[in-house]
């Protein structure tokens, strides 16, 4: 699970960095479907759903909120992020050394985080635990018997069908589920529930095995897009000119 | 004095308004059309755990507090107040047989009024007795071991609803010494013979909300269904009065919130005179006043729950919150309709259907009135 800005806070640019002074956070709304498909398979099958999460100490807050909603245990990697500078690479080390010697039999993760939009972190940790994974699923069965499941992902706008022997990894695209609500009684009990907390020194990597394998060379916004321009006189004085903006100053062809 | 909320409050609040913008409002306009029950709703609030928030565990409540009842029903009352009300009539009930409810009486009437199965109601007020509850007349008479219940009672919220559970009602049961009335309370299950409703009671606020006119014509139910003890009636239903201002002053505070929060979005997207209405110093001063009304309200609602959680009298506290809450309830209706303009007055529009429920806030559970009485007496007492 990762933390990430409430969708509706507005970008703000210092310093070639994104600012997140008196910003509202939430649960990436991703990794909202992939905690509500443990629960549900929990619900079915039994077992334990632990939520794992890389991030600052302030993080335990959406891990509460993941409690409330009926997961049963809480991992928190504390880490100050400005001082680690890490990147999609850093995150999935810290994940795949925590979650290596735990027992899983399935591991779920949202199909992207709605700020870095990497999708990199969940397929990243599949190859280091050396399992299969199948993301941006939307429907997914598990035969316990089996020992194998059977899930539907969206191809840009098709649905492909794969059967894939458990443990594995899977990411969530939305559809996958609706959420549900944390209950009222749910909330008051996920303070009671386990939250360890890890620091990072616990993990035992080195240096080398976190430093990010990609660097931030500029961070801008998109430009604000201008008013439309309507073309005025003849048709074919309207085209010429179109073809002319097209070149010139849209520089698309 | 420091109020403080704690991190399961914020969290609840997030949820139910969360729970609010979803389920609710887009429903809002139809149920008020409609005048009818949200009964989907109520259901959800029963699965979330909202409905029996403050009440034990045992009896299938959420062992919260009341604070964070206070918050369920601002963040409701914000977006409509008629579910709100639900919650706080079906809460009344619930705190009478809570108190004063045998242990039968609890499995029986207090557990699925907790749960959103079913609806309680609580009914005193009477055609011609309201505030001055010892007028009523409905009566109950002891015959043998079951008590024979004539008369009717007015403007009960959650009665006349599929679901309604037990109605409370209160009757006389004799004369006392000093030749007072001697009133008692009754749990009156829904739908026994001789217990009828009147016509549908059309509103100018609370419109969603169950409100019936109930008849008893030879209501027979035994002994057992008495609610503690006999002649306590208006002493039981008074100890429980201060927690219900306290709850109706928290929808005030969210029919204050509720109108700030569109007043301030109308007002940033609307343009007149070529420039935005935040631009305009007579707009931008009601809406100082609203947030500031809102920001006062917010914390004596806060401060009497908080009295009330640990145990402290509240009394005084309460009827304050009440009186002021929803009186800037009504005034904050006023003007956000004002600033909303001719839009304003369409039923469409939250804030013109939030007008009929602030004046509803002002007459029940005391009317402002009965408030500033109760505050002087408290304080030349």
């Amino acid at each position: 699970m990762k933390r990430t800005f409430d969708t509706e806070e507005k970008i703000i640019v210092e310093n070639n960095r994104i600012s997140k002074d008196g910003v509202e956070w939430v649960i990436n709304p991703y990794d909202e479907y992939a905690i509500e498909e443990g629960i549900k398979l929990r619900e079915e099958f039994g077992g334990e759903v632990t939520v794992a999460c890389i991030g600052p100490s302030e993080a335990e807050k959406e891990l509460r909120t993941a409690l409330a909603m009926g997961a049963d245990k809480a991992i928190l990697v504390e880490v100050d992020e400005d001082e680690l500078q890490g990147d999609e690479h850093t995150t999935a080390q810290l994940l795949a050394s925590l979650l290596k010697d735990r027992p899983f039999d399935i591991i779920l993760a949202g199909n992207v985080s709605v700020d870095n939009g990497a999708g990199q972190v969940a397929p990243r940790v599949a190859e280091l635990l050396d399992i299969p994974q199948v993301t941006t699923i939307t429907h997914l069965t598990v035969d316990a018997d089996q020992n194998k499941a059977t899930v539907e992902r969206d191809v840009e706008g098709d649905v492909e069908i794969v059967e894939i022997s458990l443990p594995a990894l899977f990411t969530a695209q939305q559809g996958l589920n609706e959420p549900r609500y944390p209950s009222l009684p749910g909330i008051m009990k996920a303070k009671k529930k386990p939250l360890e907390s890890i620091q990072l020194g616990d993990l035992k990597l080195e240096q080398q095995d976190l430093a990010a394998k990609t660097e931030v060379v500029e961070v801008f916004l998109p430009p604000e897009k201008k008013a439309g321009r309507i073309l005025e006189g003849e048709l074919e004085d309207q085209v010429k000119e179109l073809a002319h903006l097209l070149h010139s100053e849209a520089k698309v062809i | 004095m420091f109020i403080h909320l704690t991190e399961e409050q914020e969290l609840i609040r997030k949820t139910v308004r969360e729970f609010a913008e979803k389920e609710i409002a887009p429903v809002s306009e139809k149920l008020w059309e409609e005048q009818q029950f949200p009964y989907e709703i109520w259901a959800k609030a029963g699965e979330l755990g909202l409905i029996g928030l403050p009440y034990p565990e045992k009896y299938n409540g959420g062992g919260g507090d009341w604070l964070s009842f206070v918050i369920v029903l601002e963040e409701l009352a914000r977006i409509d107040c008629a579910v709100a009300n639900a919650l706080m009539a079906n809460s009344s009930a619930a705190s009478l047989i809570n108190h004063y409810g045998t242990e039968e009486q609890k499995e029986k009437y207090l557990k699925p009024i907790l749960t959103g199965e079913k609806i309680g109601a609580i009914g005193l007020t009477e055609p011609n007795a309201g505030s001055d509850a010892a007028a009523i007349q409905t009566s109950a008479v002891l015959d043998g071991s079951e008590w024979v219940i004539n008369g009717s009672k007015i403007f009960i919220s959650n009665s006349d609803n599929e679901i309604t559970g037990p109605v409370v009602i209160a009757a006389v049961t004799g004369t006392k010494e000093n030749g007072r009335s001697e009133i008692s309370n009754f749990i009156i299950p829904n739908g026994i013979e001789g217990f009828s409703y009147g016509r549908k009671l059309n509103k100018i606020g609370w419109r969603a909300s169950s409100t019936g006119e109930l008849f008893f014509d030879q209501v027979r139910v035994p002994q057992e269904n008495l609610l503690g003890q006999r002649g306590a009636g208006l002493r039981q239903t008074l100890s429980t009065i201060s927690t219900g201002r306290i709850l109706i002053a928290a929808m005030g505070l969210g029919i204050l919130q509720g109108s700030l929060d569109r007043s301030m979005a109308y007002m940033e997207e609307r343009k007149a005179f070529g420039k935005p209405l935040t631009d305009l110093q007579a707009l931008r001063f009601k809406v100082s006043d609203m947030a500031t009304h809102t920001h006062a309200a917010r914390l004596m609602i806060y401060h009497a729950a908080s009295l009330r959680d640990a145990g402290k009298p509240f009394d005084k506290e309460s009827s304050m919150a009440k009186l002021f809450a929803t009186e800037k309830a009504m005034e904050a209706a006023h003007q956000a309709i004002q600033i909303h303009g001719g839009f304003g007055i369409m039923s469409e529009y939250a804030v013109s259907r939030a007008f009929g429920d602030a004046k509803v806030l002002e007459i029940v559970e005391g009317t402002s009135e009965i408030q500033r009485e109760i505050i002087s007496r408290l304080l030349f007492q």
